[in-house]
């Protein structure tokens, strides 16, 4: 059966508008969490007053019209397709239309849109609300402006798992490449939606962190004083080609996704099983279907949101599914939370962790929590040869992905 | 009013909704084929020239809007 390798990487997020930034940025050990200057915090007297806002806008890379026509969310997909399509070395001329596709999810999608134009109705009447408000709602917009820019027509998709979003988008891509469907896919995830409501839905669940004193130190996975996930907004996004084709064109393989494995708890419709059973599940089926023994993963890229029972369901899944060897790492710590982004993100760094011989420090980690039982690097970037990682990505509704990344 | 006046403020909406250059906006131009137009963008020129010029662009008169010529005889008519 063919083997799937990644040929291009793009990406835009709280440390960096591009791969190189935002790698160079986690392996330094740089926070991407600020306090939020809208005056909608004061005005709804929202718990919290942090959030992982995009280290470049969208609107200072895009033509203007682009901004105008896109949600933030299509704008960050677009831009991270772009670099990662170049990144591979693709032309139109490189792929049939008809063997390319487009898998790029989103957690909330055109949230803003929605309320804007909900507004505008409200305020301005009818014939103010923009022709364009469905297209830029609708959650598989940002595959769908990614698949007009790119051409393809071998299939657009946009797989909706809330925060396993983009990790479940690289999984489809996967299988789609194994069975012969298409020969590239151009996959990922995408998210921005920082603005009151979702904050104050998330706060009401007691998910998010309310440390707005400290907003470089409120991320703190695995830490015995962590206290809930900070909002963040990005996109990242690979390119996935069957070996043999893109031997054939000769482009380099920064890496492969080997496989992938994917869960349902059927436990609670935000809650994780406590013993992390449905994580184990999703992990040990990704290691199966990449034929990657346990013991050779030397490296975790975790979920971890920093939620109480999330962090801690999540140590147990390792430990049950790879064992206490793998050495992890917590990207959120300083990326925030990119939800529906954050498993595609996520992703890349797992693949880079791999490439480098480098695994990016979890900030805030000043005592780890004894349940993980796990070694958790901290302080600073941890040298190691890696053969095989794994990224983790869990979402509302019980979803459960993990992909195994391999050298190339 | 003149025509060269609702010209240009025509070309300032379609700049603007579509990102089309000011000057490529003359009046034999068709909005669809030469200046890549689509219809969702029609919708928010023909709320734009309302605004603009007071004059309302009911939908089936907005479908006989061709070229940006028609457009300018229009509001020149309905202003």
């Amino acid at each position: 059966m063919t083997d799937v390798v990644v040929t291009g990487l793009g990406a835009t997020t709280p440390l960096g508008g591009d791969v190189a930034s935002t790698w160079a940025g986690m392996l330094s050990g740089r926070s991407g969490i600020s306090a939020i200057t809208e005056d909608w915090v004061e005005r709804y007297e929202l718990p919290v007053r942090i959030a992982a806002r995009l280290a470049t806008d969208p609107t200072e890379v895009l033509k203007r019209v682009e901004a105008r026509r896109w949600d933030r969310c299509e704008q960050v997909a677009v831009i991270a397709a772009r670099e990662a399509w170049k990144h591979a070395g693709l032309t139109e001329h490189d792929v049939e239309p008809e063997r390319l596709a487009v898998v790029i999810g989103t957690g909330i999608g055109g949230a803003v849109t929605l309320l804007e134009q909900d507004s505008l109705l409200k305020q301005e009447g009818m014939r103010k609300v923009s022709p364009l408000t469905i297209p830029m709602l609708m959650p598989n917009g940002p595959a769908a402006y990614v698949g007009l820019e790119l051409g393809a027509r071998g299939g657009v998709h946009a797989p909706v798992s809330a925060c396993a979003s983009g990790a479940e988008a690289l999984a489809i891509a996967w299988r789609m490449l194994r069975a012969g469907e298409v020969d590239v896919v151009v996959a990922g995830g995408a998210e921005a939606c920082i603005t009151a409501i979702p904050i104050a839905g998330f706060a009401q669940m007691r998910a998010m962190s309310t440390r707005n004193a400290e907003p470089e130190r409120a991320s703190r996975p695995f830490d015995s004083d962590r206290d809930g996930f900070v909002l963040g907004e990005g996109a990242g996004v690979m390119v996935l080609e069957r070996e043999e084709f893109a031997a054939a064109r000769g482009a380099a393989a920064h890496g492969r996704l080997a496989g992938v494995g994917t869960s349902s708890d059927a436990y609670h419709i935000t809650g994780p099983e406590p013993d992390g059973t449905g994580a184990a599940r999703a992990i040990s089926a990704a290691l199966r279907t990449g034929g990657v023994d346990a013991t050779d993963v030397g490296h975790v890229n975790a979920h971890a949101t920093a939620t109480a029972v999330g962090d801690v369901a999540e140590a147990a899944a390792i430990r049950s599914s790879i064992g206490d060897h793998p050495v992890l790492s917590a990207p959120k710590s300083g990326l925030g939370h990119l939800l529906g982004a954050a498993g595609a993100v996520e992703g890349i760094t797992t693949l880079l962790a791999i490439r480098d011989g480098a695994i990016p420090p979890t900030l805030n980690l000043d005592e780890v929590d004894p349940e993980v039982k796990l070694d958790v690097v901290a302080g600073t970037a941890r040298e190691v040869e890696l053969h095989a990682a794994v990224n983790d990505s869990f979402g509302f509704g019980g979803h459960n992905v993990a992909l195994v990344f391999t050298q190339a | 009013m003149t025509n060269e006046e609702i010209l240009g403020g025509i070309a300032e909406i379609v700049n603007e909704v579509a990102g089309v250059e000011t000057s490529e906006i003359t009046m034999d131009k068709s909005f669809v084929d030469d200046l890549d137009i689509d219809s969702l963008s029609m919708v928010e020129i023909a709320v734009q020239v309302e605004d603009r010029f007071g004059s309302k662009v009911p939908d089936d008169e907005l479908a006989n809007l061709k070229t940006v010529g028609d457009a300018v005889d229009y509001v020149a008519k309905h202003a």
